[in-house]
């Protein structure tokens, strides 16, 4: 890390063990209840790009032994100086090499399938993904109906700020179960867990 | 132990590597006393707490074979980012130190923030820096002594040609 990058560094948790356990908590909360939104809040300085929910879930989550891709907005930024620092994460610039990906709203994403999904024999090898996106409802609208382990019949979610065909990836993602991408989506504080398991269907009576 | 930025000339303002050695290695009462004046009115924020873990230190047989691992060592590390009383100004802190004291630590990483204002940097070199280098020579003088008297010169044995007596001492 350069000296001007440690210069920008911010604290990270106030509490590292006790800040780092409650964010642990809430994603394994996300991820046993896909598709309901957690709030995810922590006493922690968090960088100024980048989604709060995604950085701190990131903070708690990553270590040395972790790859992680930062998109182009947050590549060379304070978040990126502020992981490195608190976590010893390693960044990687092929987003297929990465454990953890960060994805900004406003970047051009890279496709689900070009993410590394484990292989057949450690499919947990896979890469966790973590989208920033613009709102997380739970109303009956115009979303996904969500279907799958985790989730007692179904439910409804509508998800803002994700790229058009975003449908035709989870579909390929769940194609080539049980390889495949976990995803997190994040706002500043609210947090929901999209695992490979969880079926998304569009909620056919509204058009979208 | 000692190395070679120990030996710098008196009135040389020493680089950031330099003054972290030495810090690295100052006993703790010199700490203390060296930076008794800069504590009060002076924020600090820490960007990470002290904290004590463990490196493997590797080493060569004659600095040239292969590296091996010599053994695993308690080192404490903290970071801090000191705000200067009267600015805007700010400076990031860092230290890794031998031991477990997280006190030696969080000193020696506020000294090298200080160390990073210009304006308080000639004035700690004479009070902090000077009395450091000082004390290591000091050790060092009394550990060549200690070593010096236990030398042994074997005369029916031919010495190799160019080996310093004073580097194997030093290790």
């Amino acid at each position: 890390m350069r000296q001007e990058d440690l210069q920008r560094v911010r604290p990270g948790f106030e509490d590292p063990v006790i800040g780092s356990q409650a964010v642990f908590r809430q994603a394994l909360q996300a991820l046993a209840m896909p598709g309901r939104p957690l709030e995810l809040t922590a006493a922690a300085q968090l960088p100024a790009p980048g989604h709060g929910a995604a950085a701190l879930l990131l903070l708690a989550l990553l270590d040395s032994d972790c790859t992680l891709w930062l998109s182009p907005s947050l590549a060379g930024s304070d978040a990126q100086a502020w992981l490195q620092f608190h976590t010893g994460c390693r960044c990687v610039r092929d987003p297929g090499q990465a454990r953890f990906l960060w994805l900004a709203a406003g970047d051009a994403w890279p496709a689900l399938g070009a993410m590394n999904a484990g292989s057949d024999e450690y499919p947990d090898q896979s890469a966790t993904c973590v989208m920033e996106v613009a709102g997380l409802l739970t109303e009956a609208g115009q979303g996904w109906l969500l279907q799958g382990p985790g989730i007692d019949g179904q439910l409804q979610l509508t998800v803002n700020g994700l790229p058009p065909d975003f449908d035709q990836q989870w579909a390929g993602n769940q194609a080539s179960f049980p390889r495949g991408v976990d995803l997190f989506l994040a706002t500043s504080t609210q947090l929901v867990g999209l695992p490979r398991s969880t079926q998304l269907h569009r909620n056919e009576t509204v058009e979208a | 132990m000692f190395h070679a930025f120990d030996n710098t000339a008196p009135n040389r303002s020493s680089t950031r590597s330099e003054w972290m050695a030495l810090l690295a290695r100052a006993p703790l009462p010199l700490l203390e006393q060296g930076l008794q004046p800069y504590r009060a009115g002076r924020q600090t924020e820490w960007l990470r707490r002290p904290e004590t873990g463990l490196y493997m230190v590797q080493g060569r047989v004659g600095g040239t074979g292969e590296r091996f691992n010599l053994g695993e060592v308690t080192v404490t590390r903290c970071a801090l980012r000191h705000v200067a009383a009267d600015s805007q100004t700010s400076a990031v802190g860092v230290a890794y130190v031998l031991g477990r004291h997280h006190r030696q630590a969080e000193l020696a990483a506020l000294a090298d923030a200080l160390l990073q204002e210009p304006a308080q940097q000639a004035r700690l070199e004479q009070e902090l820096l000077t009395p450091v280098r000082q004390h290591l020579e000091q050790l060092k003088a009394r550990r060549q002594a200690q070593v010096q008297s236990t030398k042994v010169d074997f005369f029916t044995v031919a010495r190799e040609a160019g080996g310093g007596d004073d580097e194997e001492e030093a290790a």
